[in-house]
C-alpha cells in the first residue's frame, strides 16, 4: 500500500478547457491584422478573442457561480469498506479566495506596468516612420546620359548620421502620353549584401576633368561628383554590380535598391527607396523588376522570398 | 601538575583586541547569518587533485567585474549623443570618447582596460567552456549549469556588439550596419529584429542611445543574474575531479565531508544509484 496514493474521495478536476486556444487564435489574428489590415482583420481577431475570452471566463467561473460542473465519469474498483465521510468545503474557502485575489491583483498590476512599458520599448521603431523627401536641386545640374555621385543629408535635424549617397543619371526624356517627361536612374549605394557603401568602379571628376558641383537646397549642402562607372563594388565583402545595379559577382542576393523621384518646380526630389530583383535594358526604357523595400541580404524573389513573408512597416 | 600563571599584560591586550575585532563580525552574523554564508561559499571541500585549469571560471568572473567597474566609471564621462557639436562639427559621443582618452586623468587607462578587457572576458569564457568540456564537467548533474554558461556567453557577445557602436566613429557605425543587417537576414523575424535594434529603418541617434541602454543596463543585469545562478549551482553540485582523478566520481561511501548531503555532494538519483 502506498500511503500517498490519491484518496478515492477527492473530487475529480473538470476536463481541460479548449476556449483559451480560440482566445489565443483571436489575439494572433488581431496582431497579424495590425500589420496587414488594421481596419478589417484586426476587428475580426478582436471579436474572436472577446467571444472566446467570454466563454473561457464563463467556464472558469462556473464553479463560483454555482453552475454544475461537467465531471468526467470515473471507474474504480469497489472498495470493500465504506468510504469515510468527509466535509466538502462549500464554494471557495477564505484562504483560497485570498490566494487567488493576491495573485490576480498582482497579475493585473504587473500587466498594467509591463504592457505600456514593453510597447514603448518596441513600437516607436515601427510606427510613424518618417518619410523625408530630399531636394537635390535643379535637374539642369544633371547632364543627360552622365553619372553623378550625389551625397546629401536626408534629415538636417539628424545631421551627419543621415548622410546618404546615390548614383544618379538623367536619361533621355521618356514619352508619357504623347509628351516627353524627364527620366532618372537613381541607385542607392547601400550594398544589398549587408549594407556597406558600394563605390563606383571608374574615374571620378579629377581624372575626367569635370568639376564637382556643390549646391545648397532645403536639405542643406548637396555634392554632385561626375563619374564614369564600369559598375559598382562593395569594399566589405566584394559584391559587384553593373552600372544599372544588377548583381554580377559576390554575395549580394539581388540588384541595388533604387530611389523613387518626382520633379517639383524643376527640382529633382528623392522619395523613398524600393528594392529591385534585376533590371533589363538601360535608361528610361529599362524594365525594372520592382519590389517593396526589403533589408540588405533579404531575398525578394525566388523560393527564398518565403523566408521573409512579412516586412516591418516602411515609409 | 602544572601551575597556571596569571595571564600577562600582553595576553590580556591580545584578548581584548580579538574581542574588539570579533564583536562587529558576531553582531552581523547573529542578525543576518551572512558571515557563515560567506564562509560556506568560500571554504568548500573540493577534490584533492583539483587543477589550475579550474580557476578559469573565477578568472572570467574577475574579467566581468573589471568590465563592470571600468564601465561604471566610463559612464560618468561618456555622452551617448549623436548630435553634432556646433563648435567643432563633430558628434558629441565621439568627442566625449576623445576627451576620456586624451584629456581626463588616467582616462586612457580605464578606457583601455574596458576595451581590451572585453576581449579578455570573451576569451576567458571560451577557455573556461573548453575546460568544462574536456573535463566532462557538463555531465549529470551539471547539465543545467552548462546551459546557463552558454547564456552568459551569448550575453557577453551581445555586450560586445552593443558596446562596439558607442565610440560612434566610422568603424563603429559600419560594423553596426553590417551586424544589424546580419541579424536582419534571419528568416521570418529577422527584419523585425533589425528594425527593433535600429529603432527604425536607418541607424540614427536613437540607435546609439538604445545600444547604450542595452549595453550598460539591460544586458549586464541579465549577466549578473545568470552568474548568480551559475555560482549557486557550482556550490550546490560541487566541483568536479579532473578526468585523470583516481578518486571515485560522485562521492564515496563515507559520510559526506561536511555533513551537507546534496550540497557539495549530489545525492545519487534513485535508490540503486545511476550505474
Amino acid at each position: 500500500m502506498e500511503p500517498e496514493h490519491q484518496s478515492p474521495d477527492e473530487p475529480h478536476l473538470p476536463a481541460p478547457t479548449l476556449w483559451p486556444i480560440g482566445f489565443a487564435i483571436g489575439i494572433v489574428v488581431a496582431l497579424v491584422g495590425l500589420i496587414i489590415s488594421p481596419t478589417l482583420v484586426t476587428p475580426i481577431g478582436g471579436v474572436i478573442a472577446i467571444v472566446f475570452g467570454f466563454l473561457w471566463a464563463r467556464e472558469a467561473t462556473a464553479e463560483l457561480r454555482g453552475e454544475p460542473t461537467h465531471v468526467e465519469p470515473e471507474r474504480r474498483e469497489v472498495v470493500a469498506e465504506p468510504a469515510a465521510v468527509t466535509l466538502e468545503p462549500v464554494g471557495v474557502t477564505r484562504s483560497r479566495f485570498l490566494e487567488g485575489a493576491t495573485l490576480g491583483l498582482g497579475g493585473v498590476i504587473g500587466g498594467l506596468i509591463t504592457v505600456p512599458v514593453a510597447g514603448f520599448a518596441l513600437l516607436p521603431g515601427f510606427l510613424d516612420q518618417p518619410n523625408t523627401n530630399v531636394d537635390l536641386g535643379p535637374i539642369e545640374s544633371f547632364p543627360v546620359g552622365e553619372w553623378l555621385i550625389a551625397t546629401f543629408v536626408v534629415d538636417p535635424k539628424q545631421g551627419e548620421v543621415s548622410r546618404r549617397t546615390a548614383f544618379i543619371r538623367q536619361n533621355e526624356p521618356v514619352d508619357v502620353g504623347g509628351k516627353p517627361e524627364p527620366s532618372f536612374t537613381i541607385i542607392s549605394n547601400h550594398c544589398v549584401h549587408l549594407g556597406c557603401p558600394v563605390q563606383a568602379n571608374g574615374p571620378t571628376s579629377k581624372y575626367i576633368g569635370k568639376e564637382v558641383i556643390h549646391e545648397h537646397t532645403a536639405n542643406g549642402p548637396v555634392r554632385l561628383e561626375p563619374v564614369i562607372p564600369a559598375g559598382y563594388g562593395c569594399p566589405c565583402h566584394g559584391g559587384q554590380y553593373d552600372p544599372e545595379g544588377n548583381r554580377t559577382a559576390g554575395p549580394p542576393v539581388r540588384a541595388l535598391d533604387r530611389y523613387d523621384f518626382r520633379i517639383d518646380k524643376g527640382h529633382l526630389i528623392l522619395l523613398g527607396t524600393y528594392s529591385v530583383s534585376h533590371v533589363e535594358g538601360t535608361g528610361g526604357t529599362a524594365l525594372i523588376h520592382r519590389y517593396k523595400m526589403a533589408g540588405p541580404g533579404e531575398h525578394i524573389d525566388g523560393i527564398e522570398q518565403l523566408l521573409y513573408p512579412i516586412q516591418p512597416p516602411h515609409h | 601538575m602544572t601551575l597556571r600563571r596569571p595571564p600577562t599584560k600582553a595576553q590580556l591586550r591580545r584578548k581584548q583586541v580579538e574581542e574588539l575585532v570579533l564583536y562587529p563580525v558576531d553582531w552581523l552574523e547573529e542578525r543576518s547569518g551572512l558571515v557563515g554564508g560567506v564562509k560556506y561559499f568560500l571554504f568548500r571541500n573540493v577534490p584533492a587533485d583539483i587543477n589550475w585549469m579550474q580557476t578559469l571560471g573565477s578568472a572570467a568572473l574577475t574579467a566581468f567585474l573589471v568590465q563592470a567597474i571600468t564601465g561604471v566609471i566610463l559612464a560618468m564621462y561618456y555622452v551617448p549623443s549623436a548630435t553634432t557639436d556646433p563648435a567643432t562639427g563633430k558628434p558629441v559621443a565621439w568627442e566625449s570618447i576623445v576627451n576620456i582618452t586624451d584629456n581626463l586623468f588616467m582616462g586612457w587607462l580605464v578606457r583601455g582596460m574596458h576595451k581590451w578587457g572585453a576581449s579578455v572576458f570573451i576569451i576567458l569564457m571560451f577557455l573556461h567552456m573548453g575546460r568544462v568540456f574536456l573535463f566532462g564537467a557538463y555531465k549529470y548533474p551539471r547539465e543545467l549549469n552548462w546551459i546557463i554558461g552558454v547564456l552568459i556567453l551569448v550575453m557577453g557577445m551581445m555586450e560586445g556588439f552593443t558596446g562596439y557602436l558607442l565610440p560612434w566613429d566610422q568603424t563603429a557605425y559600419w560594423a553596426s550596419v553590417v551586424g544589424i543587417n546580419l541579424n536582419g537576414t534571419a528568416p521570418f523575424l529577422g527584419p523585425w529584429l533589425a528594425q527593433f535594434l535600429r529603432s527604425g529603418q536607418e541607424i540614427t541617434g536613437e540607435t546609439l542611445t538604445r545600444f547604450y541602454a542595452l549595453h550598460m543596463l539591460a544586458i549586464p543585469g541579465a549577466i549578473m543574474a545568470l552568474i548568480g545562478l551559475h555560482l549557486y549551482l557550482v556550490i550546490r553540485l560541487g566541483v568536479t575531479s579532473p578526468p585523470w582523478s583516481k578518486e571515485a566520481a560522485g562521492g564515496d561511501e563515507e559520510e559526506p565531508l561536511n555533513g551537507r548531503v546534496g550540497l557539495t555532494q549530489p545525492v545519487a538519483r534513485g535508490a540503486g544509484g545511476r550505474d
